[in-house]
């Protein structure tokens, strides 16, 4: 397998490549378009077959990568942000048609105001739509998790599409060495798209998302939400069988030194590194800290999260993204995911890094010693971190 | 009607297994001695929940007329939006407020 030098955005398309993506519509968007670019690149070295479509906006991308899936071929698109949430509507319908389309995204903050810097905002404002999610932290990952996506979403059980989130310029500018699988190994991964669904066919003729009464609209609901239960098991025998074909070990959640852990982070996505290097740091200093590490978000892990944190006394989410109103989403499902537990640790909500603000290692280390404090009784639910608050004050006259 | 994954409709002919009646707050009715048999609401019905049928059991206003197909409301369809009542040019078609 050969190593090469790349961004986030070029992992994909080399993801797309090895997949045999047939379709990609797409519309270039900060920091998304490198994907674009890369795959007409490698179409027109004659490096891939596939035919790329440059559409009119990211609503198009994705009512055409719909239009593709629907002949049977694979399917894939990239975009970020307001490109996303340009395809809101589509996304369901994407969803609802039951269409196993990829979707590379480059997180990234919602305007107003204008900012194109990293922020999980965007997906996770998208979690309702029927998609399954992935978040990579490297661009390893990025890769990988593409060609995962894809044997997910085409699983017979499932028929589902998937997005696949990476932080923008963390990992979509970013060059990382990316070990590359060879074609033959992803071709034996992949194997031939299956057509397992009804397809565009003058002779078989279908009406797709069509209209449905109160009668039947529900059932199809619920037909969906089982699909993104079925979805749990396949993911754990796709990431099984990635493990199998290329030696990495992906899980939903994975757990770091959380075995005697009393304060356990919670992250997603390239956060993930610094948080580790704070737990490395603190361990020297012999504190009892962890790190889990969220990979798949929808389905929600609720059984792995709990039982990577059950034993831990203080639990800091950290959330790059916030829901004016309440908390950060990952905050709000890891309470809930503990309904039915008797004994539950203490959930802190951290909200962190929004808009490209730096992640340190610093600011680990402050969500440390508050959810150390939380150990004595004394915390706050919902914690913004490295943020000025006198600035806010005087803007907003009290906090 | 059975769902299918993502509503996917692979036969055709699936909206005449979906009764639209029972969305009807105004029934029309057609007065067959009135009706000359003109087939202008059968044109007219959108949904189309009237039918072309033989006339001969039906009451006729004009005998001459005793021949000719009649107009029958299907009311498993019909979600009674008035257009036949509003085209009938013998006024023949009566609108009554559905009681349940």
């Amino acid at each position: 397998m050969p190593m090469m030098m790349l961004r986030g955005n070029e992992s994909t398309a080399y993801a797309a490549k090895l997949a045999r993506v047939k379709v990609i519509p797409a519309y270039p968007i900060t920091p998304s378009t490198l994907f674009p670019e890369k795959i007409s690149e490698l179409i027109a070295n004659g490096e891939m077959e596939a035919e790329f479509l440059p559409v009119e906006s990211e609503h198009s991308a994705l009512s055409a990568a719909i239009g593709a899936a629907a002949t049977g071929v694979r399917a894939m698109t990239a975009t970020a942000s307001q490109g996303l949430a340009l395809m809101h509507e589509v996304l369901f319908i994407a969803s609802g048609m039951r269409m196993p389309i990829v979707m590379a995204i480059g997180n990234r903050a919602l305007s107003a105001p204008v900012n194109i810097w990293a922020d999980q905002q965007d997906t996770i404002a998208e979690r309702d739509s029927g998609w399954i999610q992935f978040y990579a932290e490297t661009n390893q990952e990025a890769l990988d998790l593409t060609l995962i996506a894809f044997k997910v979403a085409e699983n017979d059980k499932v028929l589902l599409p998937a997005m696949m989130g990476m932080d923008a310029f963390v990992l979509t500018h970013t060059m990382e060495p990316v070990n590359v699988p060879e074609q033959q190994d992803v071709d034996e991964f992949l194997g031939e798209k299956k057509i397992n669904y009804p397809v565009l066919d003058p002779e078989k003729p279908a009406t797709f998302g069509a209209f449905v009464f109160p009668e039947h609209y529900m059932d199809i609901r619920y037909s969906q939400f089982i699909a993104m239960e079925h979805a749990r098991s396949v993911i754990d025998d796709v990431f099984n069988e990635f493990e199998k074909k290329f030696g990495r070990r992906y899980s939903k959640v994975s757990g770091f030194m959380v075995d005697d852990a009393e304060i356990v982070f919670v992250t997603m996505g390239s956060m993930t590194g610094t948080a580790r290097e704070t737990v490395r740091k603190l361990r020297e200093k012999g504190e009892k800290v962890g790190l889990v590490k969220i990979t798949v978000y929808r389905p929600f892990p609720k059984e792995e999260i709990v039982s990577l944190t059950k034993n831990a006394k203080v639990v800091a989410v950290v959330d790059r993204n916030i829901s004016p109103g309440f908390a950060g989403a990952i905050f709000t499902e890891t309470v809930a995911s503990y309904n039915n537990e008797k004994k539950r640790p203490k959930i802190i909500d951290f909200i962190m890094g929004l808009g490209g603000r730096d992640v340190k290692i610093e600011n680990y280390e402050q969500v440390y010693n508050l959810a150390k404090a939380a150990l004595r009784g004394k915390f706050k639910e919902i914690n913004w971190i490295d943020v000025d608050e006198e600035a806010v004050k005087e803007v907003e006259g009290t906090l | 009607m059975k769902i299918s994954r993502g509503a996917t409709i692979t036969e055709p002919g699936s909206t005449s297994l979906e009764e639209t009646g029972s969305w009807r707050t105004f029934r029309p009715v057609i007065r067959y001695e009135k009706c000359i048999r003109c087939m202008i609401c059968w044109n007219f019905c959108p949904e189309p929940a009237i039918e072309k049928k033989e006339g001969e059991n039906y009451p006729v206003a004009n005998p001459k007329l005793i021949k000719m197909p009649v107009p029958v409301i299907n009311y498993n369809f019909c979600k009674g939006c008035g257009i036949c009542v509003n085209e009938c040019p013998t006024k023949a078609i009566d609108f009554i407020r559905e009681e349940k």
